[in-house]
């Protein structure tokens, strides 16, 4: 029986803690009476996933079986979600390519020729091929690729089209292959309660006209937090949107959630309590400490990289959008969800090698603060772990690195926009449009691996709320010219961190750690 | 003193400057005769102040261009950027270009005819020795010593507001406005200004006056010249390694990565190439746009450069050198618009150390080394002598 979350709190007794440091680790004493809040353990996986998926299929919610949906003749589209998740990359096979290849053969029967596959990448980067064969699997690869298989091109203009308006002005464009089938397929993987539901299709296969709609400012500082729907603009919009989309073209979503397996036998000490560590997991621990304390950080990358995790099927729901979502975030919230009693003056954190935009490449230093002030911070209910003005203390070496062939626009970011000013509202004012239409960008987002020109500034707004939330931010290891650039202060250990803390948080602060990754969400009371 | 075995010595030991003073070197301190008038209608100027030019520089460092060889007669006293008095105790600035009318030749030469006495045919004729400019012709002295002689077309009196730090400085501030008005740069374009030496910075500042464009891009390697081009007009200030990247984003152009360097499609739309070194000059012609305009101001040696991009590109390069009379400002002399423009940029702040002529080592040393110590314009302080 997998053991659910848990707050332990420090004492005399508990050894250091575990802080992810980028491509590196290190154990870190909290201060007696601190809290360390756990994820809960995996979820036992489903036995068989074919099964299972076989079993969504005939029975969906809400919908008819998909079998009476296909039919000889009919122009078919099967969008499914790119490689941003799940993280790290699933072990082969992924659960995506399980459905898809459910989904194909029932199609094959039912006599459709005409079926296409799409990547649903919105403004993301376009993968490789061998990372879209790692997502679909070898068969599918073979039989449809690069025909009949392809990557969403949000800039193309010829196969973009403009569906309508929402009733609160929302602009809203869809794929042309997906807005002209009979049918489209959506295979999704949630990993986190901000995936999937209508946002599948109102950004994987949208251009930035439509994004834009809820990727900005004003929309992210009115999601609180945008990791849970209910209180996420972000969503509302998305929900909006979808709607629109729905009442054009026919969507049958498939929604697949996966256990918090998220490191390889290799690394399983990551994934367990630090009392829970077997001599093992010390030795290992000792050995990946060893290796990424002296190893460049290229080579450190590589290995990273290189891991898949052994994530396991927990769910798989089919049919109508709406409740297959509702369903599928019970599922998430089941593996994912920890009690936490009250907010705290300090929050620490460790911002791991890897976050959503950064598979294969450095994390630069806008995706350290996306991933820290934004996907981690944000992973909570009702309220924040941190107090409204306490202090963030993350870990990261935050170095000025970026990698020119997926984020040549980050680079102008960093250096053009943050020199300038670091307020999101102002920034979008005086630069959404330049990025978004700069020629090259396009070119590189189209025909390169490049996210989309537009894209650091989504990755900076992601931390708007914790920007406007936090008193402080610290980061702690980090370069200090590139920490200072984002605005924030830096510390050399994690003591100085806390004593700079105090002169805006107090003496004796209550402090939290989120021993995070694995992924957790803190339903805090 | 012209002298191939020193210029030799100098050049082998890469123009350094314990070399370039020692006594191999082709610059000596003594006592010269004061040079004699060479007509009735010259006047002697005792130098206040003389700045150390990037040409001097290169003279002495033997990294010049043995194209000018012919072009200078030897011995000769260096120092062009001069201010100074009269014997009537006016202060006055020179303009060295030794023209047609200054060498009293008329009709002038059709390049002096329209104004251009930089580019006089008549460099060899008249009654001086030949020589593009006081400080680089032995009859006329020059700025490194206590008396040159000009003709009163050289001459221009300084404003009393204009300190003699500010003034020494007009003459390169001259070359400069003559440059921006030459790469006639238009509201809508792109501009960048490579190099942030005494050149580089005063370009920054001529185009900002002169020639304001929609967005003026300096390329400073060191912290003080970052800070002054910033001062001095430029929008965006960037490092000589991230030049391509920021190019790129204030053109919208397309980049792409070669072999050796990059290139853009698209680019700067006038390029003022102020450092004068082969690295520099092949950015230069790979980040300006196609039909583009590439200015060399700062004086270029015999340098490698690959004129591919200038070929494909059809890149207009213009050399910039001196001044003369204006005609994009209605015929008016460049030297006038300079002492126009003085006043209001706080040119003093650019000037010092200032050394004595007896510390011409430490002085030529400290200049080929400013930008790394924080200055801009090291000039010798001949006030002293006279006191």
């Amino acid at each position: 029986m997998p053991r659910p979350g848990a707050v332990i709190e420090v004492d005399r007794n508990t050894p250091p803690v575990l802080f992810h440091f980028g491509e590196g680790i290190r154990l870190e004493r909290l201060p007696l009476g601190a809290r360390i809040v756990y994820p809960p353990d995996p979820l036992e996986p489903i036995a068989h996933p074919e099964r299972a998926i076989k079993r969504a299929l005939a029975k969906p919610l809400d919908d008819d079986p998909l079998k009476s949906l296909l039919r000889r003749g009919m122009k078919l589209t099967i969008a499914f979600d790119d490689l941003s998740l799940p993280l790290p990359p699933m072990a082969a096979p992924d659960v995506r390519q399980l459905v898809m290849e459910e989904v194909i053969d029932m199609a094959a029967e039912a006599g459709v020729d005409d079926l296409h596959i799409i990547a649903a990448l919105g403004l993301h980067r376009r993968m490789t091929e061998d990372e879209l064969r790692h997502i679909v699997g070898e068969r599918i690869f073979s039989t449809f690729h690069p025909d009949r298989l392809y990557q969403h091109d949000g800039e193309d203009p010829e196969n973009n089209v403009y569906v309508g308006k929402t009733a609160q002005g929302e602009e809203v464009t869809l794929n042309r292959r997906a807005a002209e089938s009979d049918l489209v397929i959506y295979v999704n993987l949630t990993l986190v309660p901000m995936d999937g539901g209508h946002k599948s299709m109102s950004t994987g296969l949208a251009s930035f006209r439509s994004i834009r709609a809820h990727h900005n400012a004003k929309t992210l500082l009115a999601s609180r937090s945008y990791m849970n729907p209910p209180d996420s603009a972000l969503h509302h919009s998305c929900i909006r949107q979808g709607q629109l989309i729905e009442d054009t073209v026919r969507v049958f979503h498939i929604e697949t959630t996966v256990n918090n397996h998220a490191f390889p036998a290799i690394a399983s000490f990551m994934q367990k309590r630090e009392t829970d560590w077997t001599a093992q997991d010390q030795a290992m621990f000792l050995a990946t400490k060893q290796m990424t304390d002296i190893a460049p950080p290229a080579f450190k990358r590589n290995v990273f990289h290189a891991m898949r995790a052994p994530y396991g099927l927990t769910a798989v729901h089919a049919g109508q959008v709406d409740a297959v979502h509702d369903k599928t975030l019970e599922a998430v919230r089941k593996q994912i969800n920890v009690p936490v009693e009250g907010q705290t003056d300090i929050v620490t954190l460790g911002v791991p090698y890897l976050g959503p935009y950064n598979v294969n490449a450095a994390m630069n230093p806008i995706l350290v603060v996306c991933m820290g002030l934004g996907y981690l911070f944000n992973f909570y209910r009702n309220k924040p772990v941190l107090r409204k003005g306490g202090v963030l203390i993350l870990t990261h070496p935050c170095r000025y690195e970026f990698d020119a062939v997926q984020h040549p626009s980050y680079i102008d970011y960093y250096d053009e926009v943050l020199a300038d000013t670091r307020d999101p509202v102002e920034i979008e004012e005086k630069y959404e449009m330049r990025f978004a239409e700069d020629p090259w960008f396009r070119q590189l987002y189209r025909k390169s691996h490049a996210y989309h020109g537009i894209h650091p500034h989504y990755a900076w707004i992601w931390a708007a709320h914790a920007m406007d939330h936090a008193g402080d931010v610290i980061f702690v290891g980090a370069d200090r010219d590139v920490v200072h650039r984002l605005g924030f202060k830096c510390a050399s250990t994690l003591e100085d961190a806390f004593e700079m803390a105090e002169q805006t948080v107090g003496r004796y602060p209550s402090v939290t750690h989120l021993r995070t990754p694995p992924i957790m969400l803190c339903e805090v009371e | 003193m012209r002298s191939i075995p020193s210029f030799a010595v100098v050049k082998a030991a890469g123009g350094r400057a314990e070399v370039a003073t020692s006594s191999l070197s082709m610059l000596k301190l003594g006592d010269v005769p004061e040079p004699p008038l060479p007509a009735g209608d010259w006047v002697r100027v005792m130098p206040s102040l003389s700045g150390i030019c990037g040409s001097d520089l290169a003279a002495i460092g033997g990294h010049v261009s043995l194209y000018l060889d012919p072009l200078t007669s030897y011995p000769f006293v260096p120092g062009h950027e001069v201010v100074g008095v009269l014997d009537d105790g006016q202060r006055v600035v020179l303009e060295p270009a030794l023209g047609c009318a200054v060498r009293g030749i008329d009709p002038p030469c059709p390049r002096c005819a329209e104004g251009r006495p930089g580019l006089c045919y008549n460099v060899t004729e008249g009654p001086i020795e030949v020589g593009l400019q006081t400080g680089y012709c032995a009859d006329t002295g020059g700025g490194w010593g206590e008396v040159l002689v000009a003709h009163p077309s050289q001459i221009h009196a300084v404003p009393d507001g204009l300190s003699d730090e500010a003034a020494v400085l007009v003459e390169p501030l001259a070359c400069c406005i003559h440059a921006a008005l030459r790469g006639g740069a238009t509201k809508d374009d792109v501009v960048v200004v490579s190099g942030a030496g005494t050149i580089g910075l005063l370009t920054v500042a001529a185009v900002r006056l002169f020639t304001p464009p929609r967005r003026l891009i300096a390329v400073a390697k060191h912290p003080t010249q970052r800070d002054l081009a910033r001062k001095l007009g430029a929008d965006q200030v960037v490092a000589p390694a991230e030049v391509f990247q920021r190019v790129r984003f204030a053109t919208a152009a397309r980049r792409l990565d070669g072999m050796n360097r990059s290139l853009l499609l698209g680019g700067a739309d006038v390029t003022f190439e102020c450092v004068g070194r082969a690295e520099s000059l092949n950015d230069a012609v790979r980040f300006t746009r196609e039909g583009g305009a590439v200015v060399a101001v700062g004086m270029p040696g015999e340098e490698k450069v690959d004129w591919a991009p200038i070929w494909q590109r059809e890149l207009k390069v213009m050399g910039a050198y001196a001044y003369g009379s204006e005609p994009a400002r209605k015929g008016q002399k460049t030297f006038v618009l300079a002492l126009e423009a003085a006043p209001g940029l706080d040119l003093g702040s650019l000037v010092g150390p200032l050394f004595g002529l007896g510390d011409y080592r430490d002085a030529i040393a400290y200049a080929m080394s400013a930008g790394r110590l924080g200055a801009v314009k090291v000039a010798f302080d001949l006030r002293r002598l006279r006191a």
